[in-house]
């Protein structure tokens, strides 16, 4: 029955297919997701950004224990999505899941995962995701009460180091933290913290950063040996760079060495559309989809440098969160010296956030209209349903 | 203009800037700019003394343990009830709103002291309010309808020596039909994060409390503010 409706979700042209068979299904029955689990080894990968890209790469590095792996990879990250993904595949033996933020302490009782990967935590969709300090709390609590649990933790961010320190054990990954704004006060005490290029600790209480075992270094991946490999990954960016550290990391946890796992983690070329190169009309087109301040920030990383033009796209229907107050969180100014088309149902929204910054934009309809306005390359920078739309409208790029 | 450029301090950003906070910094910066007025913007962090001779200070939103530090730091420092006494003009949203007040709920709904800024006591209501609001403005301030975001659990109850800044029109505000608070030159309102955005004429009002009347913005200059601010309107319409 499930399997029915998610083809039938196909056909209608509504999605991957990746939800509405487990929302069936949990209807059927309630303890789905821990009797799909049982037996198997789980990997749970959380944060406010880069779920679905780690969790392929991750994926991709168990590749070589030559078993199956299920795994969520559409992002479909609730409880339903994940209990589609363990029953579409139901003789793994392992499982890769992200997991939306709000139900990780849920999901965890749930699937008894080996490994907890937690990335980090920013600002998000605040009209329908609780509030971070909140959120580093229940995580913290979860990760106590779950002994036999690894958690693999970026310690440059002092909200996830803070939620992890709690657990019986955790690897250490210095995978850098380029937003800030969320993390200026300890999480333990409230008080200003000193920060020192990655170093943070509290002025007043013990709070510090962990010592790492991992460490991002620029293009290179420094194991847990003290052992430095170039990345050399086809996924762009400083941000996916500090993804597959982590990967490497959790994926050490199951006996799997950074030579055994870097071709594999190097072949991932797009995740769920992302990163996408595609041609329309004749000229190459590229995807990147980035929900909040600290993922457009990274995203801006990512660009091809000026003069290659940009279309932003905002909506803000439920899932991208229905308050555009976070366009005002993020710098425009690195935009300077190309052209920016502005689209998307709130594109009024970024024309006046643009404005203040004295970016010039230009308002395009849909994305062909930029497309038709451009001679070369362009770039996109989409939110979550903006950038599905602009997927459906481009043919549904993979 | 000679003389003194006109001093924008943000208070506390690392402890009250959950959500586009930052946007009313730089709409009041451009509108003054659009004015040939000069100004000086700072951010003041909590690990710092707040000045205590700026012309406009602002607060932004914040959860529940940022904001009963800031009260603490604040209530310690002096520096922004100085500056109120003396004259100064105070825009808060939201979490800052609530702490311009006498007492607001604290994280487990424990009353905690405010800096007395304004007449107000805030606790907490049964539920969340979150959602676009409309609001009409007391016609004694002489602007347009308010249109914003609000996203808070907070139940406000103005004592006499406040005002209310408007009448909810769509959403929830101060709990009893009204929303946000004034006295003098200090002004609250649950229209959280950039406030401002939307509503250039708040923006104006605030900026006139401090250098006196404005000239209107030329024409080309509000063009897509006003557009922006039309097409919310419209879709929050009742």
């Amino acid at each position: 029955m499930g399997e029915a409706a998610g083809r039938l979700s196909r056909m209608a042209g509504r999605g991957d297919g990746s939800v509405i068979g487990g929302k069936i299904g949990l209807w059927l029955e309630p303890d789905l997701l821990s009797m799909l689990a049982a037996g198997r080894q789980v990997v749970l990968v959380t944060g406010t950004n880069g779920k679905t890209t780690t969790t392929r790469l991750i994926t991709a590095g168990l590749g070589a224990l030559g078993q199956g792996v299920a795994s969520n990879s559409f992002g479909a990250n609730m409880e339903e999505g994940l209990a589609a993904a363990l029953g579409q595949s139901p003789n793994a033996p392992y499982a890769v899941l992200e997991v939306d933020e709000k139900y990780l302490p849920r999901v965890i009782e749930a699937t008894a995962p080996r490994v907890v990967a937690l990335l980090n935590l920013s600002r998000d969709q605040m009209d329908r995701a609780a509030e971070i300090w909140l959120l580093a709390r229940r995580w913290r609590d979860a990760l106590r009460a779950a002994p036999g649990t690894r958690v693999v933790a970026n310690a440059d961010d002092p909200l996830v180091a803070w939620a992890a320190v709690s657990a019986a054990s955790v690897t250490w990954v210095s995978a850098g933290q380029r937003w800030r704004e969320d993390s200026w006060c300890c999480p333990e005490c409230g008080s200003h913290l000193r920060r020192d290029g990655d170093d943070w600790r509290c002025g007043e209480c013990s709070c510090a950063r962990p010592r790492v075992s991992w460490v991002l270094d620029g293009g290179k991946v420094i194991d847990s040996a003290g052992r430095a490999h170039e990345l050399d990954l086809a996924l762009p960016g400083r941000a996916n760079r500090a993804n597959a550290v982590v990967a490497l990391a959790v994926v050490e946890v199951f006996g799997v060495d950074v030579a055994q796992a870097l071709p594999s983690l190097r072949g991932v070329t797009s995740v769920a559309g992302r990163y996408t190169q595609v041609e329309r009309r004749g000229r190459p087109v590229r995807l990147l989809l980035a929900k909040n301040p600290a993922g457009w920030l990274e995203a801006f990383d990512v660009l091809d440098p000026p003069p290659t033009p940009i279309v932003l796209a905002v909506n803000a229907q439920e899932p991208d969160g229905k308050d555009t107050s976070w366009l005002w969180d993020v710098d425009y100014r690195v935009l300077r010296g190309r052209r920016v088309f502005v689209t998307g149902e709130r594109r009024l929204d970024l024309a006046v956030r643009l404005e203040a910054d004295e970016i010039p934009f230009e308002l395009a309809g849909g994305i062909d209209e930029a497309v038709d306005r451009v001679t070369g390359k362009l770039d996109v920078l989409a939110n979550y349903t903006a950038f599905q739309q602009i997927r459906a409208a481009l043919g549904r790029v993979s | 203009m000679i003389g003194r450029p006109l001093r924008l301090v943000w208070v506390y950003p690392d402890l009250l800037s959950t959500y586009g906070d930052r946007g009313n910094l730089l709409v009041l910066v451009r509108r003054a700019r659009l004015r040939g007025i000069v100004t000086d913007a700072i951010g003041v962090n909590s690990d710092q003394p707040v000045p205590r001779d700026g012309s406009i200070y602002l607060m932004g939103g914040g959860e529940d343990l940022p904001q009963i530090l800031a009260a603490r730091r604040l209530r310690a420092d002096g520096g922004l009830a100085a500056a109120a006494a003396a004259g100064a003009v105070v825009f808060a949203v939201c979490a800052g709103y609530q702490l311009l007040g006498t007492e607001f709920a604290g994280d487990g709904g424990q009353p905690v002291p405010g800096l007395g800024l304004l007449d107000i006591r805030s606790g907490r209501g049964e539920r969340r309010s979150v959602g676009e609001i409309l609001a009409d403005v007391d016609p004694a301030l002489g602007i347009p309808r308010l249109t914003g975001f609000e996203n808070h659990q907070g139940v406000t109850q103005l004592g006499p020596g406040a005002r209310p800044l408007s009448r909810v029109v769509r959403g929830v505000g101060n709990g009893d039909g009204t929303e946000g608070a004034f006295a003098g030159r200090v002004l609250g309102t649950y229209l959280h994060g950039p406030a401002l955005v939307r509503n250039p004429a708040l923006a104006d009002l605030l900026l006139s409390w401090a250098v006196g009347p404005l000239w209107p913005v030329a024409e080309q200059y509000e063009n897509w503010a006003r557009r922006l601010r039309d097409e919310r309107l419209a879709a929050a319409a009742p």
